[in-house]
C-alpha cells in the first residue's frame, strides 16, 4: 500500500529584542540563573505586563516578507496551565487576533521549488527552564528565559516528507536572519519547532490522526524524528491498529519518539482575552516605516548580485543563501572593484573549506572583516592568489588577523620589477639548455621558468609581472 | 483635643496651625488604633515607619494638603518592605519588594501609611467573613459585619481612628462597606487609578478608590491617587482635574435618573423610606428626577459571577507554592505541591470562585458563559451610555439593607452575591460611583449610591458634597455623638 505523509510545523522563533515581551528584563543568553528576571517576569502579585512594540515591529517584518496579512490591531490571550517554569500559571499569547495572518514561503528541495502556506504567526512569551539534573531529588527553576518574545509560525499541513520539512525550516531560518529579527542560533534555542505528523492512504481525502513531536532544535533531528514517526505510524496502521492523537518527544540518543501525553491527558488551556492588556494598534505611520525599511531579502539580493556585480546565477544563489555569506560578499566588494574575484573566493575556496568541515559559515572562524582584508590584499597586489590560499587556510584554522599573518610570515608580494628582472635573468643564465630548447620551439618550457622564479621568491612574486618579464627576456 | 472622627480637612488645618505636631498626630492615631484592636480592622501595623516619617515631617515643612495625614491601606496593595497578605493564608509571610503606584502616589503626597487593613480573602466577599485573619467588627454594633471586601478600611474610618483609607472595588467592595459603616466611598472610572501593585482579583473590574468621612475628603485623596501610569496599559491617559474644585457649585437644574429596573418593592420599607427622603432632599436642592430604563441591568449579577471568577481563576494561578507565598510542608511531588499548597493556602470562597471561573472558561463552555457574559456586559454599558444622554447621575440605594450579623448569610453564597445587586453594574460598565450615608435603619447607617458617566467623578462629588453640606448623616458617629 502506498502512504502519503502530511506534516505541519510550528516554529518558535526567538525575536532579537533587547528586552522581554512584557517587561524591561534583559533577553541576554547565558547569564547566571535568575539574574535576568524582574518583578514582571517573576509574576509577583500586583505586577502588570506592558507590550514591547519592538517585538510587533519584528513580527510585522516577517509578515511582510511572507506576503502575509498583517493585523494592525492584534490582541493577547491567556493560556492557562500549571508548570514550575511558568511563573504566572498562564502564558500570554495571541490566540484570537494574531499579528500576522495567512502568508506563504518558497522552499527549495533538491532544486525544485514548492510554496508552503503559513496559517498565522503570533507573538507569545517564552517560559523559563526547569533544571532537573543539578539538584538531587529536586528541580531548579531558571526564569531568565521567561518572558522572552517568541514568534510562533504555524504552517499549513502541506509538507510531504522529512526533506521538505527541513527545507521549510531552513527557509524560515534564512528569512528571519535576513530580516534581522532572530539570530537563528539553534544551539542556544533561538529556533525550535513542534512537528505534526500524520499519514493517510493516497486516495483518502481525510487527514489521518496526527502525533505532535515537541521541541526539536536541529535540522538533523527534524528529519530523523519525522522519518521515525512515519515508519511508526505505518507499522501501527498496517498491523490493524490506529494511531492515537498525542504529544510525543524525540529522543535523539535512541533516535525514537516516545509518548509524552495523550489527548485525554492534554491540558484544557482555558484561553480567554488577557484583561491586563488592551489590543495593540500599529499605526499606519509605524506600519509604513517598517515596510519602507524592510531589509533586502535573499531573492532580491540574488537578482542584484547578477545585475550589479555580474555574477552567474549559481554564484549569486550560493552567496545570497545566508546572511553571513551575503554580508561577507558585500563587505569585501567595498574593498575592491573586482566583485567577480570576491565571488570566486566565496564560491570556490571558502565553500570548499565549509564542505570539508561540514559547517555553516556562521560557525567558521573566518570573520567578514578578515575576509574583506584578504580580498583587499589580493586586489592591491600585496599578496598573490596562491599566497592568499595559504593565508585563508591559516585564518580558517586560527582565526588570526590576515594582515598579521602576512606580516609575520613575510608574505608580501615582490612588486619591485627590477628585483624580479634580476632573478629572472639569473635563472635564464643558469639554465642555458632549457633556454635553447624553449627558443627551439618547446613553448611549454615557459612554465618551467615561471616556476623557478616563483620558487626563488617563495611564491611572493606577482605572477603577471613574472610572465611579462620572462616573455620580454626570453622572446627578445 | 481628641483627633478621633476628625476629617482630613480638619486635621490639615490643625497641622498647619500647629495645634498638633505631625508626630503627635501619628502617636495619637496609634493610641486610637490600639484602643480599638477588638475591631480587628488591621492585619499589619506600620508603627515604626509611620512615626519615623512623622518625625521627619516635623523637621521639614510640607505644604501638601495630605502631609502627615494618617491613612490605612487595604492589604491588597503591595507595600514595599511591609507585609501584604490580601487577607489570605497564601500570603501570610509575603513582603513585597515594591509598592503599588497608588501607595507611592499617596505617600509622595505626604500621607503616612499606618497599617494594612483586613479584608475578604483576595477581595472575594461582601462581609469580611472570608478573611483568613478573622472577622472585622462594624463599629455600629457588636457582631455586625462591616461589609466587604474593604471591610477593615471601612471599619477603621467609621470608628474614627483614621480619617481615610484606601479600598478597592470589583463589584461594590468600596461602596457596600461604606454604606454599611456610614462613611463615604468612591469607586472611580475604571483606569483612573493605576492597578500596578494591586493584587488582582478580576482585572477588568478592579479599581482602587478612597474611603473617608466626607465627599470633600474623598476628592482631596482622589487628586493624589489618580495618575496615568505607563506600567498599567489599562490606566487612562486622560486629563486629571482638580476634583475639589467644583464641589461647592450648586446642582440646581441638574438631572438625576432613577433606574426603573431596580425593584425597590423587594426592599425593607424602612430602606425605601430613607431612599425616598433622599430624593426629596435632592429635589429641595433643585435637582430634577427622571425615570430611566436600563433594560439589561437585571443580567448584571449573573454576568458578574461569570466574568469575575473567570479572571480570578487565572489571576490566582500564580499562587502555586513555587516562587513566593505559602508552600506546603514536604511536598511528595509536583502535583502534591500544587494541590496541598493551594488547598491549604486558599479559603472556601476563593476556591469556589476558582472552580466557577475554571468551569466557565473550559473548552465547550467558553462560548456559552464567558463569551456570552462579555456580550451582555457590552449591552449593559450601552444602556448606561443611553441613560447619560438624559441625566447627569443615576441614583439608587447602595445596599439592600443595613449591616447584617456575622454568620447570617454565610451558608448561602447566592444571598451573599445578591448583596452587590446595586453596585455591580457600575463595575461592569467601568463607570464611577460613590456611596454616601443617607440615613439609618434600626440605628444602623445605610448609604445612597450615585453612579456617574465615564470620567465624571467631579460631578458625583459635587452631588455628594451638596448633600453633605445640607445633611448630617455623615457626621453621626457610632459612639452616639455628632461631630
Amino acid at each position: 500500500m502506498s502512504w502519503e505523509t502530511v506534516i505541519g510545523l510550528e516554529i518558535h522563533v526567538q525575536l532579537s529584542t533587547n528586552s522581554k515581551l512584557f517587561s524591561g528584563g534583559s533577553t541576554g543568553f547565558g547569564a547566571e540563573p535568575n539574574t535576568h528576571v524582574d518583578l514582571i517576569d517573576m509574576g509577583l502579585p500586583g505586577v502588570l505586563p506592558v507590550a514591547n512594540r519592538e517585538a510587533f515591529y519584528k513580527a510585522i517584518r516577517f509578515g511582510l516578507a511572507t506576503n502575509a496579512e498583517i493585523n494592525q490591531t492584534s490582541s493577547f490571550d491567556r493560556k492557562n496551565y500549571f508548570y514550575p517554569d511558568l511563573p504566572k500559571g498562564y502564558q500570554i499569547t495571541q490566540m484570537a487576533m494574531p499579528i500576522v495572518g495567512k502568508g506563504s514561503i518558497k522552499i527549495d528541495v533538491d532544486g525544485s521549488e514548492k510554496i508552503i502556506n503559513i496559517t498565522r504567526a503570533h507573538l507569545e512569551e517564552d517560559a523559563g527552564k526547569s533544571i532537573h539534573d543539578l539538584f538531587d531529588g529536586e528541580t531548579g527553576v531558571d526564569l531568565n528565559r521567561a518572558g522572552t518574545p517568541l514568534l510562533e509560525i504555524v504552517s499549513e499541513p502541506e509538507i510531504s516528507n522529512a526533506k521538505e520539512a527541513v527545507a521549510y525550516f531552513k527557509a524560515v531560518r534564512q528569512l528571519v536572519t535576513f530580516l534581522d529579527i532572530c539570530d537563528g542560533n539553534m544551539a542556544q534555542g533561538s529556533m525550535r519547532c513542534d512537528v505534526n505528523v500524520s499519514i493517510k492512504k493516497q486516495e483518502d481525502e481525510k487527514l489521518g490522526t496526527r502525533a505532535e513531536i515537541k521541541n526539536i532544535n536541529s535540522f538533523k533531528f527534524i528529519e530523523r524524528a519525522i522519518n521515525f514517526e512515519i515508519d511508526r505510524q505505518i507499522r501501527i496502521i498496517e498491523s490493524g491498529e490506529s494511531v492515537v492523537q498525542e504529544t510525543r518527544l524525540y529522543d535523539s540518543v535512541k533516535n525514537e519518539t516516545r509518548s509524552m501525553r495523550s489527548k485525554e491527558e492534554a491540558n484544557d488551556y482555558r484561553y480567554f482575552p488577557c484583561p491586563d492588556l488592551l489590543p495593540v494598534v500599529i499605526s499606519d505611520n509605524e506600519f509604513n516605516d517598517i515596510k519602507n525599511n524592510l531589509p533586502e531579502l535573499p531573492d532580491e539580493k540574488e537578482k542584484r548580485y547578477m545585475s550589479e556585480a555580474n555574477l552567474e546565477e549559481a554564484e549569486a544563489k550560493i552567496i545570497s543563501s545566508s546572511k553571513t555569506m551575503a554580508n561577507m560578499f558585500e563587505d569585501a566588494c567595498s574593498k575592491t572593484d573586482d566583485s567577480k574575484l570576491v565571488a570566486n573566493w566565496l564560491v570556490g575556496d571558502v565553500s570548499a573549506l565549509l564542505n570539508k568541515d561540514n559547517i555553516d559559515i556562521e560557525e567558521s572562524k573566518l570573520s567578514s572583516n578578515n575576509f574583506a582584508t584578504l580580498i583587499e590584499r589580493i586586489s592591491d597586489k600585496t599578496i598573490s592568489g596562491k599566497i592568499a590560499k595559504s593565508v585563508l587556510e591559516e585564518v580558517w584554522e586560527s582565526g588570526h588577523d590576515v594582515d598579521n599573518i602576512i606580516k609575520d610570515k613575510g608574505l608580501v608580494q615582490i612588486q619591485d620589477e627590477s628585483v624580479l628582472e634580476e632573478i629572472a635573468q639569473r635563472i635564464i643564465n643558469d639554465n642555458p639548455s632549457q633556454v635553447g630548447a624553449y627558443k627551439g620551439g618547446k613553448d611549454k618550457l615557459f612554465g618551467f621558468f615561471v616556476g623557478q622564479v616563483m620558487k626563488e621568491t617563495q611564491g611572493k612574486a606577482n605572477p603577471k609581472s613574472v610572465n611579462d618579464i620572462l616573455k620580454n627576456l626570453l622572446d627578445s | 483635643m481628641s483627633i478621633q472622627y476628625k476629617s482630613i480637612k480638619n486635621l490639615t488645618s490643625m497641622l498647619q496651625n500647629k495645634e498638633i505636631s505631625y508626630k503627635e498626630l501619628i502617636n495619637e492615631t496609634f493610641t486610637l488604633i490600639e484602643s480599638k484592636m477588638d475591631l480587628n480592622a488591621f492585619i499589619t501595623l506600620n508603627k515604626d515607619m509611620a512615626i519615623e516619617k512623622a518625625t521627619l515631617l516635623d523637621s521639614k515643612k510640607n505644604d501638601s494638603l495630605l502631609a502627615g495625614i494618617p491613612i490605612a491601606q487595604k492589604d491588597l496593595f503591595c507595600t514595599k518592605d511591609l507585609r501584604t497578605t490580601c487577607g489570605s493564608n497564601m500570603l501570610s509571610s509575603f513582603i513585597p519588594p515594591y509598592s503599588a503606584t497608588v501607595i507611592s502616589n499617596l505617600e509622595n503626597a505626604g500621607c503616612i501609611s499606618v497599617g494594612k487593613t483586613n479584608m475578604d480573602e483576595f477581595a472575594m466577599g461582601s462581609s469580611n467573613e472570608t478573611s483568613f485573619y478573622g472577622n472585622v467588627e462594624n463599629p455600629w454594633g457588636k457582631n455586625l459585619v462591616p461589609g466587604g471586601s474593604s471591610g477593615g478600611s471601612a471599619s477603621a474610618v467609621s470608628s474614627g481612628i483614621v480619617p481615610a483609607a484606601t479600598g478597592t472595588d470589583t463589584g461594590g467592595s468600596i461602596r457596600q462597606p461604606a454604606s454599611l459603616c456610614g462613611i463615604t466611598g468612591l469607586k472611580p472610572t475604571y483606569g483612573r487609578i493605576s492597578r500596578w501593585g494591586m493584587i488582582a482579583f478580576a482585572s477588568s473590574l478592579d479599581q482602587a478608590g478612597p474611603m473617608a468621612r466626607t465627599a470633600e475628603d474623598c476628592a482631596i485623596l482622589l487628586n493624589e491617587m489618580c495618575s496615568h501610569d505607563n506600567k498599567d496599559t489599562t490606566s487612562l491617559n486622560e486629563h486629571i482635574p482638580d476634583f475639589t474644585k467644583d464641589i461647592d457649585q450648586p446642582i440646581k437644574g441638574m438631572k438625576i435618573g432613577i433606574v426603573k429596573e431596580f425593584d425597590l418593592s423587594q426592599l425593607d420599607n424602612e430602606v425605601v423610606k430613607v431612599f425616598e427622603e433622599s430624593k426629596k432632599h435632592y429635589e429641595s436642592l433643585g435637582a430634577e428626577f427622571i425615570e430611566i430604563s436600563l433594560p439589561n441591568i437585571s443580567l448584571s449579577v449573573p454576568t458578574y459571577y461569570v466574568v469575575a471568577p473567570a479572571e480570578c481563576s487565572s489571576n490566582l494561578s500564580r499562587f502555586d507554592g513555587v516562587k513566593f507565598g505559602k508552600r506546603c510542608d514536604d511536598p511528595k511531588n509536583l502535583e502534591d505541591l500544587y494541590i496541598r499548597t493551594r488547598s491549604e493556602g486558599f479559603g472556601d470562597e476563593v476556591k469556589r470562585r476558582i472552580l466557577i471561573g475554571s468551569y466557565v472558561l473550559s473548552a465547550g463552555f467558553y462560548d456559552a458563559y464567558y463569551k456570552k457574559a462579555q456580550q451582555v456586559r457590552r449591552l449593559i454599558k450601552n444602556d448606561f451610555d443611553e441613560a447619560f444622554l438624559k441625566v447627569d447621575v443615576l441614583m439608587s440605594p447602595t445596599t439592600r439593607g443595613p449591616a447584617f450579623e456575622a454568620g447570617s448569610k454565610g451558608s448561602d453564597p447566592i444571598q451573599m452575591y445578591l448583596e452587590d445587586l446595586f453596585t455591580i453594574p457600575a463595575n461592569l460598565a467601568g463607570l464611577p460611583a460613590l456611596s454616601i450615608p443617607n440615613g439609618f435603619v434600626d440605628n444602623k447607617p445605610i448609604g445612597l449610591q450615585l453612579i456617574g458617566n465615564f470620567l465624571e467623578e467631579n460631578k458625583l462629588l459635587k452631588f455628594a458634597h451638596n448633600f453633605q453640606k445640607t445633611t448630617d448623616f455623615h457626621l453621626k458617629t457610632p459612639s452616639g455623638e455628632n461631630i
